[in-house]
């Protein structure tokens, strides 16, 4: 269906639904590098105005990439929920905005239309919201979710803590592990990525983890960040809490990626087999990030953060521990500078949650986006309001492996203060018990005697 | 009674585990935060990374000391028009300006391989590592007909461009990477058999992380020499060259 608006005599006229969203969207360079962008600032404001008098209704009649092509959209029109759409489905775009931030609309809400939204309206309200509006609807969502410990309870931030190491040498990882715990990290998720993907080197980073995870009885989970045929290999021989994976939102972007849906529930399948959660069983880790579609030439015409959100009705299907999108990560042709990231980071969060999704962020930036320190900060902060499940966690900064900037052990030390928030309440008490924070989230002195730094 | 003085400043009992890894660990803190020499030291290293982006090839002495070695030389450059353009338009630092490509075209048919010297996200790190590299490699490569070429706002791909202009069997390209704050000056090098346009990156072989906390240049050059040996056997450069240390430790 084509739609059209006229601002002053000039009509603005847009094909189908899919570019009304893409010229809806604040301005980033990925749009522009697609060429789905708005030319003007016109242009933007009428695509705003169209997008907020389309019917919910209207998106489950019009498939933003064909069913027949791709297994994502059946994904999303087979699973998406009809009874529970039946509260919103009077509403237009911009009624479901003012609606979500509504007084009468609480956590409760939020959860049972979580799947009477599809991808593509959940990606279609976030464009006619402010940064405020995606922060005070996010942080009325709550999605809790457990393996050992449980994450995304209000009041508490969750941090994977990220040990990387440029040669995977296991001393070095185990060193910033260490780093990491005596600063109150790793609730989320112990998580390294590997450089080589291979089953050798992977299984011996899971041994080592699992020691350490044993050896001191910490309430958490461990994960190599490998390919998920890497994980499927290791399943009947290591110890593999949570699988991996790097998702998109088209089919043909998961194919770059080297999977499919069928391939991610054998994985999930799989691992629920060895039933090795203690309180709960989500165990599925997926990464997302705005322009993996694009670049991956497998975008149809649909703008990045659309494409981005569909990446989550992905993710949802299999019930995960931990989704986070990698949003600065990608580089200035995708978000040029820290005005754009910080929005999609927003974006990304606010979608997720809606979505139904455990939404932590790597709030992140790399040395040739116009980016630095104090944009993260401001990101960090942002999303600490909002209510963001977990964040990452890197010594000083800096990720030695993947050569980017992303947020530090302090870092989260910070926003946790500042807000008043804790980490997963299992890992609170253990960080008691081993006398590395006190009960205000202060750090206490660690002494050279201390346990962890013993027999290493 | 007089204060204590405070000390702001918590030791991390573990400094001797630095020396297991690179990573900035055991910093201790200041309240949350990070002490400021080590917010100064990372700020430093931010600000190398940064300056290494906007660093030019130095096109001028790249040509002078190619000349003295006799090989022929040419300058070309991409379709982006400046920094900003290159950094947000990849498609354009993948073509070849019409001028740079009629010119190129006005020589083609002659070499075996063509050398192109591309600055990339480091121009820094070409001017570094380009030529102490070449010094070992080119007399490894007796026999073909090689020349040269810098490209400035270069993206990868472009040497697809200038290897299928040129007409050359085979592209070597010497080009700067994204800096990281522990590498800001980082060299890589791809290699394409039979190069021409659309090519994608199955088709090329790619050695990284030369830097001087990462692959020398003696390395570099005796992985680059073992990529073209086995390239001109096999005719076919990508996937389908794979690096076997034990051929290589032999070749």
């Amino acid at each position: 269906m084509s739609y059209s608006y006229t601002i002053q005599q000039h009509v603005y006229s847009f094909p189908d639904l899919k570019s009304v969203l893409a010229k809806a969207s604040p301005f980033r360079t990925g749009d522009a590098l697609s060429g789905l962008a708005a030319e003007s600032n016109m242009e933007r404001v009428a695509a705003q105005f169209v997008l907020s008098e389309i019917a919910l209704k209207d998106f489950l009649n019009e498939a933003f990439i064909p069913y027949e092509e791709d297994e994502v959209t059946r994904l999303i029109m087979d699973t998406h929920d009809n009874v529970a759409f039946q509260e919103i489905s009077g509403f237009t775009v911009g009624g479901l905005r003012n609606w979500l931030l509504s007084h009468e609309v609480d956590s409760q809400k939020l959860a049972k239309i979580a799947k009477a939204l599809t991808p593509e309206m959940v990606a279609a309200v976030s464009k006619l919201m402010r940064n405020q509006d995606l922060i005070s609807v996010a942080q009325k969502c709550e999605v809790i979710t457990q393996f050992r410990n449980t994450i995304g309870k209000k009041g508490h931030l969750s941090v994977r803590l990220q040990p990387n190491h440029p040669t995977d040498d296991l001393r070095g990882v185990a060193a910033s592990i260490v780093d990491g715990l005596l600063y109150g990290s790793g609730d989320a998720v112990i998580g390294i990525n590997p450089v080589t993907d291979s089953v050798d080197i992977v299984g011996d980073q899971l041994k080592m983890m699992d020691e350490i995870r044993q050896r001191f009885d910490i309430p958490t989970q461990i994960c190599v960040l490998c390919h998920l045929t890497t994980s499927l290999e290791l399943l009947d021989k290591s110890p593999v809490d949570l699988v991996f994976q790097s998702i998109g939102g088209t089919e043909k972007t998961n194919a770059s990626f080297g999977i499919n849906l069928s391939m991610l529930q054998e994985a999930y399948e799989g691992t629920l087999q060895l039933n090795r959660g203690t309180l709960g069983n989500n165990l599925m880790y997926f990464e997302t990030g705005q322009g993996s579609s694009l670049s991956a030439n497998a975008h149809w015409g649909v703008d990045q953060q659309t494409c981005e959100t569909r990446a989550y009705a992905v993710a949802r299907h299999f019930n995960p521990l931990l989704v986070n999108s990698v949003v600065g990560f990608i580089g200035p042709e995708y978000l040029y500078d820290g005005k754009q990231i910080t929005r999609a980071g927003l974006e990304d969060h606010f979608c997720g949650k809606l979505m139904g999704l455990p939404m932590g962020m790597d709030v992140c930036y790399t040395n040739h986006a116009e980016a630095d320190q104090d944009d993260m900060d401001n990101l960090l902060t942002l999303l600490g309001v909002a209510g963001c499940n977990f964040i990452m966690g890197v010594p000083g900064s800096d990720d030695v492996m993947l050569n980017y900037q992303s947020t530090s052990f302090h870092d989260a030390l910070y926003v946790r203060k500042v807000l008043n928030k804790k980490p997963a309440p299992e890992f609170e008490t253990w960080l008691h018990n081993m006398g590395i924070l006190d009960d205000t989230g202060n750090r206490l002195t660690i002494e050279p005697s201390h346990r962890l730094l013993k027999n290493l | 009674m007089k204060e204590k003085p405070s000390k702001p400043i918590i030791k991390d009992p573990w400094e001797n585990l630095k020396e297991f890894t690179n990573a900035r660990i055991a910093l201790g803190s200041a309240g949350n935060a990070i002490p400021l020499k080590e917010v100064l030291q990372f700020k430093f290293a931010h600000a190398h990374s940064k300056d290494a982006i906007t660093t030019e090839l130095d096109v001028v002495a790249l040509k002078k000391e190619m000349q003295s070695w006799g090989y022929p030389i040419w300058n070309v450059k991409s379709q982006a028009s400046d920094r900003s353009e290159y950094l947000k338009r990849p498609d354009l630092g993948r073509r070849l300006d019409s001028e740079s490509e009629e010119f190129l075209k006005k020589n083609d048919g002659t070499l075996d391989i063509v050398f192109v010297l591309a600055d990339g996200l480091s121009a820094g790190a070409v001017n570094q590592h380009a030529l102490p590299l070449l010094q070992l490699l080119l007399p490894q490569l007796q026999g073909y007909s090689i020349g040269f070429v810098t490209a400035t706002m270069a993206r990868v791909a472009l040497g697809d461009a200038i290897g299928s202009a040129l007409n050359a069997k085979f592209v070597v390209l010497f080009i700067g990477e994204r800096p990281g704050l522990s590498s800001p000056e980082s060299m890589g090098i791809y290699t394409t058999f039979a190069p021409r346009m659309g090519l994608t990156d199955e088709r090329r072989n790619c050695i990284s992380n030369i830097h001087k906390n990462g692959l020398d240049h003696q390395q570099a050059s005796s992985l680059v020499g073992y990529l073209i040996r086995q390239s001109f056997a096999k005719k076919i450069s990508g996937v389908d060259i794979k690096i076997n240390l034990k051929d290589l430790l032999e070749d």
